[in-house]
């Protein structure tokens, strides 16, 4: 079987599904015509540019360039677990545990990947390792920034219990443990909802694609399980990795609870 | 006699520079208006926020101690208790029970209520339970925020009676009240704490 070639009027049939929103919008008056326009010529202008910059930089196979990529992708997504909570860390805080965590998770999965699974030669050839490194970058990002949020709303409320458990001749790890615990679990629910539901409720995006290309379902399959695994992996790293940094970071040498370094995202003060 | 707890240019940000020294079996009153300074001083004691300065406890410093071994030698109890688990019995140790049950009795709350989900407690009863916990751990400083803040007048001759013992015993306490009345009745000692500084009363 070979893979289906798709035609620039193969797509311009498929747009005319986009219209069709349009219409309806302006028919029952969602005023979501103008939001929808915009999505749809942003999704085409960034995905075929990235489709460009992939094409050079597989042309190109560079290690350096590749690591370069990746980087660059890593530092987008540590910003965005950064971003996600209400409560900041001093010092820029939010920005270097989410980018520690995310380069920590994602590097390591990748390459397990790669020089066990997938097994390209060279390893770090760019046309496994950059596609690779962003479909795990974004259950990292996913599965970091809800254990951050977790950690630095739920320290907040708890205080009070955190403080009592100080005050009253505890670590700081077992004042902390029942926060940590539910930062990381809350962090890898989505994933576990991930694996139970595919196939029965939802056909992964990837095996999905591969099909339609031509792959054969069983080939599809196994590449999926081996991506989702990636996946948990990766989300269970970089939830760990994020949830003790931070946790790390809102306590001192004489294990007191310092909330005085945290700000709310509203206050000014954006570190 | 040697002081129990001697505190020397404690200071922070916030609050201070404080003198204070404490004997054993000897119960130094605070009273003064919301957002003196007290809690900050009991806090800055039990070493649960920054500040600088010396405390020695039976003429050991502070610094040399490791900082939960402190806090369990000079126990901090906050005007509002928090609690991490569910139940009252989730916060105390399961051998110390019988103790649990003894102390809690005496400060009127009955074995039923000890055994029972803490959002069903009132809040004067979850006050005493942290005393309970509080007590349990058979500390030489006890630094108590407000500790009958929420008990009506029968309760809180309970928690002072005990707490007489307590002090018989050789236990050295700091007492934050807003009851000039209690201060009169446990202090062998008062201050009066404003802007954040603390004069003799």
């Amino acid at each position: 079987m070979t893979p289906v070639v798709l035609t620039i009027p193969d797509l311009a049939i498929a747009a005319s599904l986009i219209v069709l929103d349009g219409v309806l919008s302006v028919a029952l008056r969602l005023g979501l015509h103008r939001q929808l326009a915009v999505a749809a010529i942003r999704l085409v202008v960034q995905l075929v540019l990235v489709g460009f910059i992939l094409r050079g930089v597989f042309a190109i196979a560079s290690p350096l360039l590749t690591l370069g990529v990746v980087l660059v992708m890593i530092a987008i997504a540590g910003r965005e677990v950064a971003a996600r909570p209400e409560q900041r860390l001093a010092r820029f805080g939010n920005y270097t545990i989410g980018a520690s965590a995310v380069a920590f998770a994602t590097l390591l999965t990748a390459i397990l990947a790669l020089t066990t699974a997938i097994r390209p030669s060279p390893w770090y050839d760019p046309r496994y390792a950059v596609p690779l490194a962003g479909i795990v970058l974004g259950s990292v990002l996913n599965g970091a920034s809800l254990a951050l949020d977790a950690l630095l709303s739920g320290v907040v409320l708890q205080r009070a219990a955190i403080e009592a458990r100080l005050a009253l001749g505890g670590t700081i790890g077992q004042a902390m443990a029942p926060l940590v615990r539910s930062a990381i679990r809350r962090a890898l629910l989505p994933i576990v909802n991930q694996m139970s539901a595919a196939g029965v409720v939802t056909l992964p995006g990837i095996m999905t694609g591969q099909i339609l290309a031509g792959i054969e379902p069983m080939q599809a399959v196994k590449y999926q399980i081996l991506l989702m695994f990636l996946l948990a992996g990766g989300s269970g790293l970089a939830a760990v990795a994020v949830t003790y940094l931070g946790a790390r970071r809102l306590t001192d040498d004489r294990q007191r609870l310092r909330l005085d370094r945290l700000s709310e995202k509203t206050k000014g003060r954006t570190a | 006699m040697t002081a129990r707890l001697r505190i020397a240019n404690l200071r922070s940000r916030l609050a201070g520079p404080f003198e204070l020294t404490v004997e054993a079996g000897e119960c130094v009153a605070i009273t003064g208006p919301s957002g003196s300074g007290k809690s900050l001083l009991l806090r800055m004691i039990a070493d649960l926020d920054p500040n600088e300065g010396e405390v020695l406890l039976d003429d050991r410093d502070r610094r040399l101690i490791h900082a939960p071994e402190w806090r369990r030698q000079v126990v901090y109890s906050a005007a509002e208790p928090g609690w991490w688990g569910e139940q009252a019995m989730d916060h105390f140790p399961a051998s110390e029970y019988t103790r649990v049950l003894a102390l809690a009795g005496r400060l009127g709350v009955v074995p039923e209520r000890v055994a029972d989900n803490l959002a069903r407690l009132s809040t004067g009863e979850r006050q005493r339970l942290a005393l309970v916990r509080t007590l349990l751990l058979e500390s030489p400083v006890l630094l108590l925020d407000e500790p009958t803040g929420a008990l009506d007048g029968q309760a809180t001759a309970c928690v002072e009676t005990i707490l007489r013992e307590y002090l018989a015993g050789g236990t050295a306490m700091l007492v934050v009240t807003h009851s000039a009345e209690q201060a009169a009745r446990l202090g062998n000692r008062r201050f009066q704490m404003a802007e954040r500084r603390l004069s003799p009363a």
